[in-house]
C-alpha cells in the first residue's frame, strides 16, 4: 500500500492486518523501552494545516516509537502564512527527502491532491469534511476489543484474524454527520469489515449525497438505540449552534443526546464510542461518557497503537511502497 | 524461523526425513536436561520461544523441565519481526505475538528456535531482548543447527546438528501445527 487517503483504500485483509498488528503495538506502551526499530532511518513529516492535539501527537509518538524521525510542521508560522501555495510547500518538503507525509488540511480532497504531487507516501489525517481513515481504524480497533471481550465473557474464542467480529453488528453513528469526516471513513471501513452502520441525525445535519452511501438513515435515535451494538456519538460543534442547523441546544439534547435515560435504554452489551473532544451535556451526558461501557478512553489508548500499525504497514517495507 | 505455513505437498514429494518423531522427542528431553544442568536448576530461568515453531518447542521444553524439577518454569514468546535486518527488502511481514512473563531483568533467558541457519534471527532476538530488560544471561537452544552462519552466533543447546548444502531447505514439523513430529531436508527452493 502506497498511500492511506481513504478508508476505502483498505481491503479486508489489509484492514484486519492493521488491527492485528495494532494489538502487538499496544504492548509497546507498557515496555520499559518504548521503541521498535522497524522504521529506523525513515523520515515522517506531520504537516497540519488545522489545529489538532490528539491526532498530531499520536502520529508523532507512533513514528518515534517505531524509530522514524518525525518532524511536525504547523501551518502557522510556516511559509504557508507567507502566501506559499500548498503545492509549493509540499514540493519543497518533498525535495528534502521525506519518506511520508501525515497531512491534515481543512479542504476536502487535499490529501489526495498532495499524493499526486509528491514522491513521498501520504497518510490522510483528516481532510475537511471528507475523511479521517486512521480515526475509523482506531474506532474499529476499540469496537473489536469490545466484541472480543464480550465473546471472552461467554467463553467463546474469537476466530483470530478472520475479521468476522463485525458481521451483523449494528453501529449507530449519531449527531453532526454534515461536518464530520469521521462518519464517512467509518461507513467505508465498516463496508469492508462487515458492520452495519445506521446513521442518526436531524435532517439538517445530514451530508449531501448520504442516500448514495447505502446505509439506513433515520432521525429516530431511540429506535436506532434499541438495536445498536455500538453507539458512536459525534461532537456537536458549539460554534455551529448559531448556524440554524437545530433550534436550541436543549432541543438537540432531547432528540440526539446520549442522555442518562438513553444510556439506561441501551441494549445489554452495547458500548459507547466518541472520537473526542466531547461536549459533556450536549451530545453525550457525563454519565454516558464515564459509563462502564464507554470506550472513549480505550479509543485514545488505541490511537497510538493503530497509527504505529498504519505507519508500519505503509513504511515498513520497500516492496509495496512504490505501488 | 521457518515459514509458518510450509507447502507440504511439494516438500513431502522432494524431501527426506532426517529426524523422526521419537528421535525428536529424545533430543528435546536431552536439551531439557542440558538447560537445567547448565543453569544448575530452574531458578530464574525464562524460556522465550521465537514464533512460529520456537514457541511450541519452548512449551515442550518447559513441560519437560517442569516434569524433571517438579515445578513450573516461566515461559514466553518473543517476536522479532520488527528487528529483522531484511524488513525493508521484503513485503510487509505480519507481526507475531510477544508475551514476556513478567520482568526478565537478572533472569537467565533461553531463546528457543527450531532451526539455526544464518544466525540473523537470533541476532534480531538479542536486539529485541535489549529493549525488554537486562537478563543476567541469554542462552540459545535450537532443535536443529544446520550450519552456514552469517554472523558470529552459536547455540548453547542443540538438538541435532545436520550437514546441509546452503540451498537445501530444512523443515521442522511439529504435531501442534503440522500433524506430526519430524525434521526434513529438501531441495524445494527457499533458503532453508
Amino acid at each position: 500500500m502506497r498511500h492511506l487517503l481513504s478508508a476505502a483504500d483498505l481491503d479486508l485483509a489489509s484492514a484486519t492486518s492493521i488491527l492485528d498488528v495494532a494489538e502487538e503495538m499496544q504492548q509497546v506502551q507498557s515496555r520499559p523501552v518504548k521503541k521498535l526499530p522497524a522504521l529506523r532511518g525513515r523520515t515522517v513529516v506531520n504537516i497540519f494545516f488545522e489545529d489538532s492535539t490528539r491526532t498530531r501527537t499520536s502520529f508523532e509518538i507512533a513514528g518515534k516509537w517505531l524509530s522514524a524521525d518525525t518532524i511536525n510542521v504547523s501551518a502557522k508560522g510556516s511559509s504557508v502564512s507567507k502566501g506559499e501555495s500548498l503545492r509549493d510547500t509540499m514540493l519543497t518538503l518533498d525535495a528534502m527527502g521525506v519518506d511520508a507525509f501525515v497531512i491534515r488540511h481543512p479542504s476536502s480532497g487535499a490529501a489526495q491532491q498532495v499524493a499526486g504531487w509528491v514522491k513521498a507516501q501520504v497518510i490522510n489525517a483528516g481532510d475537511g469534511q471528507h475523511e479521517h481513515p486512521t480515526q475509523a481504524l482506531l474506532d474499529a480497533y476499540s469496537m473489536r476489543h469490545h466484541f472480543r471481550s464480550l465473546l471472552a465473557e461467554r467463553d467463546e474464542a474469537p476466530s483470530p484474524g478472520s475479521g468476522t467480529e463485525f458481521q451483523g453488528k449494528k453501529i449507530a453513528i449519531v449527531g453532526d454527520l454534515l461536518h464530520s469526516r469521521v462518519v464517512r471513513s467509518n461507513v467505508l471501513l465498516q463496508r469492508t469489515l462487515g458492520g452495519e452502520v445506521v446513521l442518526v441525525a436531524p435532517p439538517t445535519l445530514l451530508p449531501p449525497g448520504v442516500e448514495t452511501w447505502s446505509c439506513p438513515v433515520t432521525s429516530d435515535f431511540d429506535a436506532a438505540l434499541a438495536e445498536a451494538d455500538i453507539v458512536m456519538m459525534l461532537r456537536v460543534q458549539r460554534e455551529r449552534m448559531a448556524g440554524g442547523f437545530f433550534p436550541t441546544e436543549r432541543e438537540y439534547v432531547e432528540g440526539y443526546g446520549l442522555t442518562e435515560a438513553r444510556l439506561a435504554a441501551m441494549k445489554p452489551g452495547a458500548a459507547i464510542c466518541h472520537p473526542g473532544p466531547m461536549n459533556r451535556g450536549v451530545e453525550i451526558s457525563s454519565a454516558a461518557a464515564d459509563a462502564a461501557n464507554s470506550l472513549v478512553l480505550d479509543q485514545v489508548a488505541g490511537g497510538v497503537a493503530v497509527r504505529m500499525s498504519v505507519l508500519y504497514h505503509l513504511l515498513g517495507s520497500d516492496i509495496g511502497a512504490t505501488q | 524461523m521457518a515459514d509458518p505455513a510450509p507447502d507440504t505437498t511439494t516438500s513431502e514429494l522432494s524431501s527426506r526425513v532426517v529426524v523422526d518423531g521419537p528421535e525428536l522427542a529424545r533430543s528435546l528431553t536431552r536439551m531439557a536436561h542440558q538447560i537445567l544442568e547448565a543453569n544448575r536448576g530452574a531458578d530464574d530461568l525464562v524460556l522465550l520461544g521465537i514464533p512460529t515453531r520456537g514457541v511450541f518447542l519452548a512449551r515442550r521444553l518447559a513441560a519437560l523441565i517442569a516434569d524433571i524439577e517438579g515445578r513450573p518454569v516461566r515461559i514466553g514468546e518473543l517476536d522479532i519481526t520488527m528487528y529483522r535486518d531484511d524488513l525493508r527488502a521484503n513485503p510487509t511481514r505480519r507481526v507475531g505475538r510477544t508475551a514476556i512473563p513478567g520482568r526478565i531483568d537478572d533472569a537467565v533467558v533461553v531463546l528457543v528456535d527450531d532451526v539455526l541457519f544464518s544466525g540473523r534471527t537470533i541476532a534480531a532476538a538479542i536486539d529485541a531482548l535489549r529493549d525488554l530488560g537486562r537478563p543476567r544471561a541469554v542462552r540459545l537452544a535450537v532443535l536443529v543447527d544446520r550450519g552456514h552462519r552469517e554472523l558470529p552466533i552459536a547455540a548453547d543447546h542443540v538438538g541435532r546438528s545436520i550437514q546441509t548444502a546452503a540451498d537445501e531447505r530444512v523443515q521442522v514439523r511439529l504435531s501442534e501445527l503440522d500433524g506430526d513430529d519430524a525434521v526434513t531436508i529438501g531441495r524445494t527452493g527457499g533458503t532453508r
